[in-house]
């Protein structure tokens, strides 16, 4: 991957705005229980995101995975349960006084959801459009963004011309482009062949290690969690390197899902030593 | 287990009522709110006035033919065809050309609504809309209820004016009666209330057409056979409102002013 100059070094973010950062956990759930005509779909889930971290959410297809993410950013609510989201209680929240909370994350969906009727540049820049920031400024900020991304030669291109890997980045890119304070990915490489899934993974590695932007990723593929952990951004030859033998990010930890609920959260070190017959299974 | 079954339906039913009213309320405030995309709905304007304008155009046409042919036939046998153009367009601005803009408009925007923004719902791009801090109600749903109802107020006009257009047509041609009897006639019997009435009916048609469209694509679940599911009843109901409506505003109307 080439080294991107508005990334090569740790700082300011290139194409954001900054915004408040706030003190204390990002993300907390604290007993959150959720069901849609039927048996719970998530039950007594607890657990935070500290800022900086990057949480790592496994588990098997149709586990609740998805939910718990939109239920992170207001998308759905619990039944039971509270969740906060930047230190403000969400679960009974107007829609309206969320849009503000939703405007400081970025969300990647799980086949990207990019708007087929937009080009990418408006679609990079659908927050900013809204915002009715000058349209100079728009097409440098998205630039910027595709260029992080490396889809520089997509600015007036549409969706429906795009693949499946480049369409993810275009949604990578949509989430970054305002610099949020918490990133959300829903299995940003589901359904990609390995070498466009390392490309996503380098991407969210380059996020975390750049601007060190608190997340959490849905994932079902162990091998992209384990990539996450075992891998930095080296800002002087601009791609993911490995990190020595025997060490691992240690802001990356992670959380695993069993029928709805959460039967482990901890460092890839505990994960790779648990017992729970469920997490044996799913690692082997 | 019948009676579950029913139960289940009636509760369904009451159900869909509150969440529509509910929606149907919330996108109607909307338009007093700022935000208003004013872009969006120039769009919505172009593409449901002057995409529908082709179908309003040739069903007026028709309708006012049909009209003129049927009551020349009978009004013959009264020795009253002097009074076609009264008839003509007193059905077509009273009653005809609202509701049949209403019902073609209806079968070509709220299908399309529903299919839209039901692809929308299930390709998750109205939760990454929302994801994004813009209210899909407000950005997609406000704006086609304003263009719905401020586009089919003139194409009910459009419709009015080609079914009397027709109905001279074929008085003339195929009737071989005189045109400017036609004319005379069928201006000097219109009164305002006439017209206030053929004028009031397609505001609320058009709300009902749109507000039900958006209802069901928003609400769409289970993939594109939802979609296609979420079409059929947009299409249903909305027909089956307006025809319902249409009753009542008549009656109503006909209160408030009364025929002489």
């Amino acid at each position: 991957m080439s080294n991107s100059p508005a990334f090569a070094q740790p700082g300011p973010h290139p194409f954001g705005q900054h915004t408040a950062m706030h003190a204390g956990p990002v993300v907390v759930f604290r007993n959150v229980t959720i069901a849609f005509d039927g048996p719970p779909v998530l039950e007594d889930v607890s657990f935070s995101v500290a800022p900086g971290e990057t949480r790592i959410l496994l588990g098997p297809a149709g586990v609740g995975k998805s939910v718990l993410l939109k239920l992170a950013n207001g998308l759905l609510r619990p039944d039971e349960g509270s969740i906060l989201l930047f230190g403000e209680e969400i679960s009974h929240m107007p829609e309206e006084q969320l849009f503000p909370l939703r405007i400081r994350t970025g969300m990647v969906f799980q086949e990207g959801a990019l708007f087929d009727s937009l080009s990418v540049r408006d679609n990079v820049a659908y927050q900013l459009i809204q915002e009715q920031v000058p349209d100079d400024e728009i097409d440098l900020r998205v630039r910027d963004a595709l260029r992080f991304v490396e889809l520089e030669g997509t600015f007036d291109l549409y969706p429906s011309s795009l693949s499946g890997g480049m369409r993810r980045r275009v949604a990578i890119a949509r989430a970054f482009i305002r610099r949020p304070e918490l990133l959300l990915y829903d299995s940003p490489t589901g359904g990609l062949d390995p070498l466009t899934s390392t490309t996503i993974i380098e991407l969210i590695v380059k996020e975390r290690d750049v601007s060190h932007t608190p997340s959490i990723m849905v994932t079902h593929r162990i091998q992209d969690a384990f990539l996450l952990c075992n891998n930095r951004f080296d800002p002087e030859q601009g791609c993911m390197v490995p990190f020595p033998k025997g060490e691992t990010d240690p802001s990356t930890t992670f959380l695993m899902l069993e029928e709805g609920r959460l039967i482990f959260d901890g460092s890839l070190h505990e994960l790779i030593s648990s017992q729970n017959p469920f997490v044996r299974e799913f690692l082997e | 287990m019948a009676l579950e079954a029913i139960e289940k339906s009636a509760k369904n039913l009451v159900l869909t009522l509150q969440e529509y009213s509910l929606f149907a309320v919330r996108a109607f405030t909307n338009l007093y709110r700022p935000p208003i995309y004013w872009p969006e709905f120039l769009i919505q304007a172009d593409i449901i006035g002057f995409g529908s304008l082709s179908i309003v155009i040739l069903t007026g046409l028709s309708t006012g033919g049909v009209l003129a042919l049927q009551s020349a036939a009978t009004l013959s046998a009264f020795g009253a065809t002097a009074v076609t153009g009264e008839f003509v367009s007193l059905t077509m601005i009273r009653e005809l050309g609202p509701i049949l803009t209403g019902v073609m408009v209806s079968g070509r925007n709220a299908s399309s609504m529903a299919s839209e923004l039901g692809s929308m719902v299930v390709t998750e791009q109205i939760d990454a809309m929302r994801a994004l801090g813009v209210d899909p109600v407000r950005k997609l749903v406000t704006p086609r209820i304003a263009a719905t109802i401020c586009m089919l107020f003139f194409l009910t006009i459009v419709s009015d004016a080609c079914g009397i257009a027709g109905g001279g047509l074929v008085t003339v041609f195929m009737n071989h009666q005189n045109g400017t009897q036609y004319l005379n006639m069928a201006w000097e019997h219109l009164r305002y209330p006439d017209i206030v009435q053929g004028l009031v009916k397609p505001l609320f048609f058009g709300y009902i057409l749109s507000s039900i469209g958006c209802f069901y694509g928003m609400r769409t679940s289970g993939g594109t056979q939802g979609v296609g599911r979420s079409t059929i009843q947009a299409v249903v109901w909305s027909s089956v409102f307006i025809i319902f409506v249409d009753f009542l505003l008549t009656q109503v109307l006909l209160t408030l002013m009364p025929p002489l």
